[in-house]
Formats: structure tokens, C-alpha cells, sequence
């Protein structure tokens, strides 16, 4: 499996703070205080490919996005 | 506060002869025949892109505050292919600059000569003026008089900016013209790659087209004889000194800040670049970094600062700094166009704060939730709103922490309580201002 160079990013207009993310993929999402997603800005390891498609997929305001560096 | 908005140093050049400093200014408004006398004619070249290796071998760089590189928006647009726009950004909409509204009064023909170059070096055939003041006489003027004179290449059309913070911000800019609020978006698409109605888009500051209507006429080589040679070139500052004056002044980048600024008794603190910008503490710049502190970003980034649009002020020492800051992020947190969550919840809050902490007596908690609020919005935002406000909130808890102290005892250093740097008027603004 090729490594993958893909980071996740947040378009923070588009969010709206349902918190998905943070809930299918707290490897990489926690949630601020008033409950928008810190998303961790390394790229998004191997493992967790599968995890954080789901999160990008899942999100309802199509917010989350994955990103090539 | 008074405001003249002159320029003290300018002197009538002989016609046609390469300018010293000032190099932007006139002494007086030029019409169009005076323009022409000293400047000769829009220097075309005839093709697009052959004038972008000039400016890059010049060095400038954007003068609307974040100090891109101006060759590289001119290459990215250049190359792309179709419908291309050129916009001049005189929005100015940081409420203590003047700059631009003095440059576009005094020399608009230079901005205008700046602009259509910038359009034959992309190769755009759609050119617009968005100012803060609308079409003003002296556009209108200069602009019927260069068409009487079959000067402009491409027609220009004028957008007024509404009269908020962020209406000068790029994509918020292009939002505008394409007749939606000013409203940013997020990048990327940059708007040099999908701009105005998708076009690829270059947004350049006013002032830094009539830097290119120059360049174009005298060469790179003459525009780094002034500044250093990392940023070179001269730029138009706005200053406030403790007495309340107010005066645009044209400068070489990289002179020493004492140079612009008061720094004597009379002044408690700087403030560099404006309201995104960094309150510096002038006793200790003056025991230690007087003659180091100079006005390029360079030197400034060491002191965690920045020139920006060139806002400086010299904050008199009869206010109180904790109190000007608060107003200013009172303004700031009212400005976020509340479309990010880190923003729209963190501003206000952060704004509360430092209100909290400039009256008397406040919270054990306040300071260390304002830095922690801090910290959550920074980097968080589509545009760089909560990352210059951060800035500015963190330099103002440092240079004026004696103050947060004396503020907790119920006390406060100012014999003035007269606000000091300007905000605009009818602040806060409705929330159907952003057209």
C-alpha cells in the first residue's frame, strides 16, 4: 500500500460544528470548547486511511476534506 | 485627533528625471498634463509578461500588508490561459491608514498607469478600482482625461468597498465585485488561479501598482537604491504621533523606527503595523534596540512584528494601552464576518476579556482564558482575521501586563481617558454593511 501524503483539512465556513469528525476519528479530531474539530495537521498515517475517508465522507456539511500536501 | 494627511518631505522633481524620495508622493495633486511632464507616458511594453522579470528583479512586494512577492500573483495570472482581471486594491479598510486615500488623491494617475500595466503584463482585458470612497472626483477626472487621451488600454470600472475590516481582503474583494457581499471565502482556489466570475484574478494594493508604474519607467536598479536589499523600495507609512497628528510619509523600508516615531517621554508604547498588528514597549526598545528597530520585516520579525500597511503610532504616555487595546479588539471581534466557528466564538469572547481586564478589577481566570482563546483561534480562520487579532491581543497582555496589574488594584496609569487611535465612525456597523 503506498504511503499516503494526504492530510486532513477543515473548511472552517462550510463546518458547523456537528462534531462527527471528532467522533469517527479521535486519533486525528478533538473537539475546541465550543465544539469545532482541531484536526491534526501531520499527514494522515497508513493506518488510519480507511478511518479518516469515513470521517470526510460522513461529515454533514462536507467540511472535512482530505488534502494532498 | 486631527488628521492632516500631508507629506512634509515632498519636493518638485525636474521633469522626466528619475525621483528620489518621495518617489510616490507629489507635492501637490497632479492632474493628468502634470502627470505626463514628469512621467511621460504609460510605459507599455508592447507584449504581456515582459515587464514581470523587471519587477522581479526589483523585489517588490505587495504593499497592502502581507508583503507577497508581486512578480509571483503577476506569473501565476500571466500564465493562465482566457478571461483574465486585474483589480487595484484601494479598499483600505484598516481604519487608522490613510495611504491610500492620499495616494489615490495626490497621484492617481500612477495607480491608473500601474494598473494598466499590470493588465498588459497578464494579458487581462477586464481592469476595476475598488476603493473605500467610491469614484471620487479625482478618479473621475483622471480617469476622462486619460481617455481623452487614448492613455488606458482597458476600461476600469469602480466598486466601493463597504466600510468594514475585511472588505479589502482578497477573495472577500472578489466576492464584491461579483456583486455578493465582501464576504471571504476559503483558499485555496487563490483568485489568481479562479477569481472574479472564475477568472483567474490579480488584486493588487494601489500602492503598489504606481511602485510598478515606476519600475516600469526607471528599472529595478533604481528602485532598490533605496530600502534594503532584502525589501527594497520605499513605502507609504501612516503615523500617529503622541499629540495626536496624523500624517502619511513616504520612506525607505529598513529606516530606523525613531526616525518616524516619537520616542521620548511623551510616548508609553508603539504600536507596528496597524490593528493586526504588534504593540512594541518603547523603553525597552529604547535601553536596548533603538537604533536596531527598523521599519522592514526582517528585523521586525524578530520582535514578533510586522510593517504591514504601515500603520505606525506612537501611543502618548497619558493614555492607558490596555484600554486603546480593548477598544481596538472590541472593533476587531465586531468585524469577523462570523463565518468561521473559531472566530465567531472566540473573538467576542477574547474581546470581553480585555475589556474585563482594562476595568477595574477583573477575574483571577481572565488573562490565562484570553491566551487560551488565543490559541484556539489562531490559524483557524478561511482569511487571517483571528491570527492578526491574536497578534495584536498577545503583544498588548505583554507590553502592558503593569497595567493588567495595576487595573486588578483598581487602578489606572492614564490622565487621559480620550480615545487614541482611531476607529471608524457608526462602529459597531449593521450587519447589512458588507456591501
Amino acid at each position: 500500500m503506498p504511503l499516503t501524503l494526504e492530510t486532513l483539512k477543515v473548511n472552517p465556513i462550510d463546518c458547523t460544528g456537528h462534531g462527527v469528525c471528532a467522533e469517527l476519528l479521535p486519533e486525528l479530531v478533538s473537539l475546541d470548547e465550543w465544539g469545532y474539530p482541531i484536526v491534526d495537521p501531520r499527514p494522515v498515517p497508513p493506518q488510519l486511511d480507511r478511518e479518516a475517508r469515513r470521517a470526510v465522507a460522513a461529515c454533514p456539511a462536507l467540511a472535512l476534506k482530505l488534502m494532498r500536501k | 485627533m486631527t488628521t492632516t494627511t500631508v507629506n512634509e518631505t515632498a519636493s518638485a522633481g525636474a521633469a522626466r528625471q528619475a525621483p528620489v524620495l518621495p518617489r510616490l508622493l507629489p507635492a501637490a495633486p497632479e492632474d493628468l498634463r502634470h502627470h505626463l511632464a514628469r512621467y511621460g507616458p504609460t510605459p507599455y511594453r508592447g507584449q504581456a509578461g515582459q515587464l514581470i522579470s523587471d519587477i522581479e528583479t526589483s523585489g517588490l512586494t505587495g504593499r497592502g500588508g502581507a508583503a507577497f512577492p508581486v512578480y509571483r500573483k503577476l506569473a501565476i495570472v500571466a500564465r493562465a490561459r482566457g478571461r483574465k482581471v486585474v483589480v487595484a486594491n484601494g479598499a483600505e479598510s484598516e481604519p487608522a491608514s490613510r495611504k491610500d486615500e492620499l495616494l489615490l488623491r495626490a497621484a492617481p494617475n500612477l495607480v491608473l498607469d500601474g494598473l494598466q500595466l499590470a493588465a498588459e503584463a497578464t494579458g487581462a482585458t477586464e481592469a476595476h478600482l475598488y476603493t473605500h470612497y467610491g469614484p471620487t472626483p479625482e478618479i473621475l477626472r483622471a480617469l476622462a482625461e486619460r481617455a481623452a487621451a487614448s492613455l488606458d488600454m482597458v476600461d476600469v470600472t469602480i466598486t466601493r468597498a463597504p466600510p468594514r475590516f475585511l472588505a479589502g481582503q482578497e477573495s472577500a474583494l472578489v466576492n464584491r465585485l461579483g456583486g455578493g457581499p465582501a464576504l471571504p471565502t476559503f483558499q485555496p482556489p487563490r483568485v489568481t488561479e479562479r477569481g472574479l466570475g472564475g477568472a483567474p484574478t490579480l488584486v493588487q494594493n494601489v500602492e503598489t501598482l504606481a511602485h510598478i508604474a515606476l519600475i516600469a519607467r526607471y528599472g529595478p536598479r533604481w528602485f532598490r537604491a533605496v530600502g534594503t536589499s532584502a525589501e527594497p523600495g520605499s513605502m507609504l507609512t501612516t503615523v500617529y504621533q503622541p499629540d495626536g497628528r496624523c500624517r502619511v510619509v513616504e520612506t525607505e523600508i529598513g529606516a530606523p523606527l525613531r526616525t518616524l516615531l516619537s520616542s521620548g517621554p511623551e510616548t508609553r508604547a508603539w504600536l507596528v503595523g496597524g490593528y493586526h498588528g504588534t504593540w512594541l514597549p518603547v523603553p525597552q526598545a529604547a535601553a536596548l534596540t533603538l537604533e536596531a528597530l527598523t521599519l522592514d520585516n526582517g528585523t521586525l520579525k524578530k520582535y514578533g512584528a510586522a510593517a504591514g500597511a504601515g500603520v505606525l503610532a506612537a501611543l502618548p504616555s497619558d493614555r492607558c494601552g490596555l484600554t486603546e487595546a480593548a477598544r481596538v479588539v472590541g472593533y476587531l471581534a465586531a468585524e469577523s464576518a462570523g463565518q468561521c466557528g473559531p472566530c465567531l466564538n472566540g473573538l467576542p469572547r477574547i474581546a470581553a476579556g480585555l475589556a474585563e481586564l482594562a476595568g477595574p478589577g477583573h477575574r483571577r481566570q481572565t488573562r490565562a482564558d484570553v491566551e487560551r482563546w488565543a490559541g484556539l483561534v489562531e490559524g483557524r480562520g478561511a482569511c487571517n482575521h483571528p491570527d492578526g487579532t491574536v497578534r495584536f491581543v498577545r503583544s498588548a497582555l505583554l507590553v502592558f501586563a503593569p497595567e493588567i496589574s495595576l487595573h486588578a488594584r483598581g487602578q489606572c496609569s492614564a490622565t487621559n481617558r480620550r480615545p487614541f487611535l482611531p476607529l471608524p465612525d457608526g462602529f459597531p456597523t449593521s450587519e447589512e454593511d458588507w456591501t
